[in-house]
């Protein structure tokens, strides 16, 4: 079963009453149908990631709530919103602990759904875990004892992924989580996640700055400028849609364009 | 013979002293910080432990010992996750509001032997010495420093079996994994604040054993007992971890255990060459140095030779 996510008039300013008062979000609305994996672009300091932060918990909001899957978790602390909401950030580093073995992470994620065991790392979890490593295709199965810290970057991402995946989250954020990764590793995570977000039929949200990635994955891709909504496409509009429309539109709409940007 | 006794005497320090180090591992290893509340809440577990025994209950009183040293991680710990206070900071605040702590639970005293006034058949006042955990054992052996020894080693491989097992359950792994990567820890839905506070709490309750146990075997408590017990504690941590290696949890924890008996026996050693006692804190101090370099001093001897070479095949 996949959830709803409602974004309704969402408002956020940093440094407020200084000179210094940025809009991060202003009035944003968003209503996010089950199962919809929505790419979102925009230009740095459009909004992207305080609108994950937002939908995190890592703030509250000033004005505005937020509903996932019907639920009001506008003023909910962010490790009980994360009981449903998984994110995958563009540091690979970022959600693994190196320290722990691969099958200890793994354990960690599962910690969320699993059958209450005494200990966290058990023949029936582990069985549960090669399997899923297998699929990921990494030769990860029979290194389950490794430390993390020994992977490459793209494997731990890989892993993240997998681990975000176990929480079997309501809602999936993806953050440019294949910006820090070589080619091959980013496109190895991206078809992962289309799997995994296929299989699963998680609501995703995934912010890239990679035009071609934007229109080839998801149903749907939104745009944010200034903090707000300046594009929603999908169905046949978004298919005619061609990398170099979005680039028109993105420079027609006076939003600036980072050197990324342009050169993917 | 004097050797036997030597390393009898050592031994027990060193187990004595053992939470305290399986405490530091926890904080220092596990959670990835320093906690200078240490050096308090031994004491604070010293004192109360003296209070409870003088009162005639010398095994609730080991208890309550820990239960002081888990209270002084209570507060650092909500200094550190609530209040958002630098945690070696925390630490230092906690220890220095304690002395006062402690300076009352000894009824305004900086020092308190373990004994109780009683009337003689004469009807004269006379001090009995308390009955402690070792007591018993004694009497039958009659050498108070072995069945000091045999009482502690049995709660030493008790403490370690438990704490190895817990850090393998689900609860235990979310504190390791928080002292490894706290982000990972709160996006999977587990309260880093909760773990962190209960991983502290967890290693000064050990520490407030230590100092129960010592308060035991040396019928005293003393006020100014704490002093550099961090950096003790920490000396028998990297001991361990340089003849054991950085291995699992499980490893590390009996590895910390052992460290801090060779540590002692390093210590008797040098009072065996007639280094003056004051000069213990010093040779901690120095160990600990010595310890924490070896590796950044491996790599740069690595580089120099590197360079070396490198500059001399350019001449040829």
């Amino acid at each position: 079963m996949s959830s709803s996510l409602s974004l309704i008039n969402l408002t956020k300013k940093f440094e407020k009453g200084t000179i210094n008062e940025k809009v991060a979000l202003d009035n944003f609305s968003l209503e996010v149908a089950p199962g919809d994996f929505i790419t979102i672009l925009g230009s740095n300091g459009a909004g992207k990631s305080t609108l994950f932060n937002a939908i995190l918990g890592n703030f509250i909001t000033d004005e505005g709530n937020i509903i996932l899957d019907g639920q009001d978790i506008t003023f909910e602390k962010d490790y009980k919103r994360a009981l449903n909401i998984s994110c995958l950030y563009q540091n690979p580093l970022r959600g693994t602990a190196p320290n722990m073995t691969i099958e200890e992470n793994l354990a960690l994620a599962y910690t969320r759904k699993a059958s209450k065991s005494f200990f966290a790392v058990n023949k029936k979890d582990s069985a549960v875990f090669r399997e899923a490593l297998a699929q990921l295709d990494l030769g990860l199965e029979d290194r389950m004892k490794t430390k993390m810290g020994l992977l490459s970057g793209g494997q731990r991402q890989a892993a993240s992924l997998l681990m975000a995946a176990l929480a079997q989250p309501k809602l999936l954020l993806l953050d440019e989580h294949t910006a820090a990764l070589d080619p091959s590793a980013a496109q190895k995570v991206l078809k992962i996640t289309r799997d995994i977000v296929a299989r699963d039929n998680i609501t995703t949200l995934m912010i890239t700055h990679d035009m071609k990635n934007a229109l080839s994955y998801g149903n749907r891709t939104i745009m944010m400028d200034s903090g707000r909504l300046v594009l929603d496409i999908s169905g046949e509009e978004r298919e005619n849609m061609t990398p170099s429309d979005l680039v028109k539109f993105f420079t027609e709409r006076g939003g600036s364009l980072s050197d990324r940007t342009l050169l993917s | 013979m004097i050797y036997l006794n030597l390393a009898v005497s050592a031994i027990m320090q060193g187990l004595i002293y053992a939470p305290l180090a399986l405490g530091i591992f926890i904080v220092f290893t596990i959670l990835d910080t320093a906690d200078l509340t240490v050096d308090g809440s031994l004491v604070f577990g010293m004192t109360v432990c003296a209070v409870v025994t003088i009162s005639g209950h010398p095994v609730l009183a080991l208890f309550a010992g820990m239960v002081a040293g888990a209270l002084a991680g209570l507060v650092t710990g909500l200094l550190q996750t609530k209040m958002h206070i630098n945690p070696i900071l925390s630490g230092i605040l906690t220890m220095t509001a304690l002395y006062t702590v402690n300076y009352m639970v000894l009824g305004g005293q900086s020092n308190r032997y373990l004994q109780y006034e009683a009337l003689n058949d004469a009807g004269a006042t006379v001090y009995n010495t308390s009955n402690t955990v070792f007591s018993a054992l004694t009497k039958k052996l009659g050498n108070p420093e072995l069945s000091v020894s045999i009482i502690t080693v049995f709660i030493i491989i008790l403490l370690c079996a438990v704490l190895a097992v817990f850090f393998k359950t689900r609860p235990g792994i979310a504190i390791r994994a928080t002292g490894d990567n706290e982000m990972m820890v709160r996006s999977s839905s587990i309260n880093a604040d909760a773990t962190r506070i209960a991983g502290i709490v967890m290693a000064n309750a050990l520490v407030g054993l230590s100092g129960a146990l010592l308060c035991q075997q040396q019928k005293f408590a003393d006020l100014n007992s704490g002093t550099g017990m961090l950096v003790m504690g920490l000396a028998a941590v990297i001991i361990g971890q340089v003849i054991f290696g950085k291995r699992g949890v499980t490893v590390g924890l009996i590895s910390a255990a052992v460290g801090s008996i060779i540590y002692r026996i390093i210590i008797q050693l040098a009072y065996k060459i007639n280094m003056p006692s004051y000069t213990v804190k010093l040779l901690s101090a120095l160990i600990v140095v010595l310890a924490l370099s070896i590796p950044v001093a491996k790599t740069k001897l690595a580089e120099a030779k590197n360079r070396r070479i490198r500059k001399g095949g350019a001449v040829k």
